[in-house]
């Protein structure tokens, strides 16, 4: 790999207090406080974000898609997971 | 051989279904390779696309000006890395894209091979030039690539304030002195039909175009956008006072768009091959200042990897 190449980060970004990070994309730099600073300037220049994450893409696993069926094609079944498979008469409220 | 046409077939179902296709989802190579093409094309336009304005940034007519070109400019360097960073999730390297550039492999919009000898044109630029590309943006917002449609809903809500900055520019210098208004006519006459040409060859020439729409990558053709431009645009000129360099422009009732005169496409293709007045000062620059940073880059790897072992000293002295 060339020394000049900067490697890839994943950028998190919570755009208030109350949500969770959001994924909004990735970029280069040479270290971690390197990618929070880029973020800021490439991700957040209009408040986007009040909170930034970077994580190195190298040490995300991701399930992979021809897994798919196998992952979550389970629950697909299960509907009895779904509060709209149990009739409950309308008389009965506040359910 | 056979599973491959089912799952291309499927593939087209999926696309068809107005479902996107992510990263690690399978797709047919020539989808693959399409999407890097354009991608990284739209990336490379969106970071030379920054030399035309940045060249007025140190003249800008107040600091008022100044800052919202910087802001501008700025604001393109981040388009540029959206769009790189969807062109990775494909698999191509960055280094491998800015090679490309350089080489003259990869294209750009021929649009940024003109010059900027006049202040109006940060003007000109702003309202018709990112008022073409918010025309093929907004449309590209529902590609059927996850991660380029997701870059185009963050480049789309900036690019607004691009357009209406260079309407206001324009408008100032139209309701200005004679002078300033000339010089936003003159301005206009050198940026109308390039700004024309950056939706592509009309449709019966642009062979490549129905399989991208088969795939949802584009949703429009060439020819419709750029139809969909000149009626947008026509009234903020009149509104202007200012004339569309067209002889043949007219309002066609029947139709309901505006007709317009032939394009000048030699002009076009000459300027893809390389011969606009700025291809060549436009590549060189780029080349300077990647070559000139090299040792930034190499400087903060060297550090990162100091910071890095030092962090593991401390820890295992702990
Ligand atoms: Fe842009
Ligand atoms: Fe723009």
């Amino acid at each position: 790999m060339n020394k000049d190449h900067w490697k890839l980060w994943e950028v998190f970004l919570r755009s208030k207090n109350g949500l969770s990070h959001k994924h909004v994309g990735s970029l280069h730099a040479a270290d971690a406080e390197m990618a929070i600073q880029n973020a800021r300037d490439v991700y957040t220049r209009r408040s986007e974000g009040i909170s930034i994450w970077v994580v190195p893409s190298e040490s995300i696993t991701a399930s992979a898609p021809d897994e798919k069926e196998p992952l979550f094609a389970p629950s697909d079944d299960k509907v009895y997971r779904h509060p709209t498979f149990y009739d409950i008469p309308d008389d009965v409220e506040h359910m | 051989m056979g599973t491959n046409v089912s799952l291309e077939e499927n593939f087209q179902t999926y696309v068809d279904g107005e479902n996107k296709i992510e990263p690690k989802d399978w797709m047919p190579e020539k989808y693959r390779k399409t999407l890097i093409r354009q991608i990284s094309q739209h990336a490379h336009s969106e970071i030379i696309g920054m030399q035309p304005e940045a060249n007025w940034i140190t003249r800008a007519p107040s600091l008022r000006a100044k800052l919202i070109l910087l802001a501008k400019v700025q604001d393109e360097a981040g388009h540029g890395l959206y769009l790189y960073s969807a062109a990775e999730t494909l698999g191509e390297s960055r280094e491998k894209m800015i090679s490309d550039l350089q080489s003259g492999k990869a294209k750009y919009s021929s649009i940024f091979n003109y010059p900027t000898p006049s202040w109006a044109d940060m003007g000109t630029i702003g309202w018709l030039v990112d008022g073409a590309a918010i025309q093929n943006q907004v449309m590209l917002t529902r590609t059927s690539y996850g991660p380029y449609a997701r870059a185009m809903v963050k480049i789309c809500k900036e690019e607004s304030f691009h357009q209406r900055q260079g309407y206001e520019v324009v408008m100032k210098l139209a309701q200005g002195t004679p002078e300033q208004k000339a010089m936003a006519q003159e301005s206009l006459n050198r940026w109308w039909w390039p700004s024309l040409m950056m939706f592509g060859p009309s449709d019966d020439e642009s062979p490549n175009s129905a399989q991208s729409m088969k795939w949802k990558i584009k949703r429009k053709s060439n020819d419709t956008l750029r139809q969909e431009f000149v009626d947008k645009t026509v009234p903020q000129v009149e509104y202007l006072g200012l004339t569309v360099p067209d002889a043949d422009l007219k309002w066609n009732e029947a139709r309901g768009h505006y007709d317009f005169g032939v394009i000048n496409w030699d002009e076009f293709y000459d300027v893809i091959q390389g011969n606009g007045p700025c291809n060549k000062e436009r590549i060189a620059h780029h080349v300077e200042a990647h070559e000139e940073g090299a040792w930034v880059r190499e400087a903060a790897n060297a550090f990162a990897q100091k910071q890095a072992q030092r962090k593991k000293n401390t820890g295992a002295a702990a």
